[in-house]
């Protein structure tokens, strides 16, 4: 086929892409307000507004909007040009787009009104779930269709961890939403007790690993070595970094369980996968951050380089982090601590979100038909904002937590508690507002890239470009 | 521990899945060429246009 008359599908990409900043926005200035209403608790205005109602928009707005649409919109970009073919599916492409945004926007009226099943990073109620299902197979669909129809035979391993990511998921939603409707807002899930806590968190890791954490090293796969201009460091140990981790994943959800009422030994094994982890995650990152190896002079002056090379290593920095907080003495002192609530932020701003970022940044000029963003310094200033928001919020949460991990296990030498719980609480203050502080820094990055972004959208031509055939390939 | 009776199976399901994949991209020749891949990745992008090359096509069309 001529590479004339084919041309990628850049339309839902540009969608995504778009999306991914605004969503950002929104999630992230959920964070800021909830972050806030900790340390001014005045601010929890009305049921709908208060703090219990607020935090689970704002985990689903970060997670699934603004991580979601980051991923749709960069595996529908690799696995276009990797395949070198147009998207496959046809209505199926548009539906994934405004399912998605249906999903979210239904999100966020359910969540404040109160509606939640009440599973953490699952509170959607069950017409929401159906429509998730429906959009997620549309999505598989596509994916694999586009595979499918690829003219190369070899896949590139960026598709397999988003192929991977794709295929865990649907399980893992459809696993751990199973539920009895009793009304069209309220549903009982099919499991109770220990068993709904232990699929529930079979369910929650998971997420973390093939949502926050496959999905997106697909992207690092991509954009990493596209940005740098060299190819990966080791593609074979990228293969492996593959295999290895999903073989393995599986089973480090109930680390999140330790000293609770699930069995000891299924809490040993979830801390021996956890442990076993480290391998295949540092192998992953050494491998991306090495890819600039012979080449770090791009560093100095390429902000979307800064942002990628710095989200692998806050990726090293949570994958040693987790194994060893699911370590059962560490966990001791770690377990419901703010220490937790830093780990998952280490990963989620320093990681999830920057990776994203770096790749968003990579593709809105090719989206736009611009040869750079309109401006560069304005990316500069959105990673160094980005970068000292994360370290704010990270060390005032390890501070945060340690210190109340140690405060509720003191005891008095005659057995009894030497702190009382609120005392943790007023001493947690100062932290709290360091985080919230840091929070804002981290949102006003993304303000600064949605200036940029639609400053360099306009004016700009969205002429559809074309499939290239595949270099040097022999079939 | 019902709840472990339904994850031991998915699992044990999975790992079967993730084999037969394992085996069908071996078998496949998925991994034959372990370095290439990584160089191609590199020439399947149309580059970004600079906006010269822009204004060039645009006299052409006018032309």
């Amino acid at each position: 086929m001529s590479g004339t008359q084919t041309t990628y599908n850049d339309k839902v990409v540009r969608q995504f892409a778009v999306m991914t900043v605004i969503w950002g926005i929104v999630g992230m200035l959920v964070g800021v307000i909830i972050a806030a209403q900790l340390v001014w608790p005045e601010l929890n205005f009305g049921p709908w507004l208060h703090f219990g109602r607020l935090r689970p928009l704002h985990t689903n707005a970060v997670i699934f909007a603004f991580g979601g649409c980051a991923l749709f919109a960069t595996s529908y970009w690799c696995v276009q040009r990797t395949s070198h073919a147009r998207l496959w599916g046809g209505p199926l492409i548009p539906f994934t787009f405004w399912g998605w945004q249906l999903i979210i926007v239904l999100a966020a009226v359910t969540l404040p009104l109160g509606i939640t099943s009440g599973k953490e990073y699952a509170e959607l109620e069950w017409p929401i779930d159906l429509l998730i299902t429906a959009v997620w197979v549309s999505y598989a669909l596509v994916f694999f269709g586009t595979i499918a129809v690829r003219k190369v035979s070899h896949i590139y391993v960026a598709n397999w961890f988003f192929g991977a990511f794709i295929i865990a998921v649907a399980l893992l939603h459809i696993v751990n939403s199973m539920a009895m409707p009793v009304t069209l807002t309220k549903s009982y899930s099919m499991y109770s007790g220990v068993q709904d806590a232990m699929i529930q968190w079979w369910y929650g890791h998971n997420a973390v690993g093939f949502f926050l954490t496959a999905g997106f090293l697909g992207m690092m796969y991509y954009f990493v070595p596209k940005q740098a201009g060299r190819p990966v460091y080791s593609y074979r140990l990228s293969v492996v970094h593959f295999w290895a981790l999903i073989f393995t994943y599986m089973w480090a959800g109930p680390h999140h369980l330790h000293y609770t009422a699930l069995p000891d030994w299924t809490q040993s094994v979830g801390m021996l996968f956890s442990l076993i982890l480290l391998a295949p995650s540092w192998g992953g990152m050494i491998n991306g951050i090495m890819t600039l190896s012979g080449a770090w002079h791009k560093l100095r002056d390429d902000p979307v380089l800064k942002f990628l090379i710095t989200s692998l290593s806050f990726y090293g920095m949570s994958t040693f982090e987790g194994p060893m907080m699911s370590i059962k003495t560490v966990n001791a002192l770690s377990h419901y601590t703010d220490w937790t609530v830093g780990h998952v932020h280490s990963g989620a701003l320093g990681w999830v979100a920057m990776v994203s970022i770096g790749s968003i940044y990579y593709l809105l000029p090719r989206l736009f038909g611009k040869s750079e963003m309109y401006s560069t310094k304005l990316v500069t200033a959105h990673f160094w904002i980005a970068t000292i928001g994360t370290v704010l919020y990270i060390a005032s949460m390890w501070i945060a937590g340690v210190m109340q991990g140690l405060m509720w296990r003191a005891v008095n030498a005659d057995g009894t508690l030497a702190y009382s719980f609120v005392e943790s609480v007023k001493g947690s203050y100062p932290f709290w507002a360091i985080r919230w502080l840091g929070g804002v820094l981290f949102l006003s990055g993304m303000l600064i890239m949605a200036y940029n972004m639609f400053k360099t959208m306009a004016g700009g031509k969205t002429q559809d470009m074309p499939v290239i055939a595949p270099a040097g390939h022999h079939a | 521990m019902e709840s472990v009776y339904l994850l031991i199976p998915v699992s044990v399901l999975l790992v079967f899945g993730i084999a037969l994949a394992f085996w069908w991209s071996v078998r496949s020749g998925q991994f034959d060429d372990l370095e290439g891949p990584g160089f191609r990745v590199l020439m399947d992008d149309n580059p970004p246009q600079p906006s010269v090359e822009k204004t060039k096509t645009e006299k052409a069309e006018k032309v």
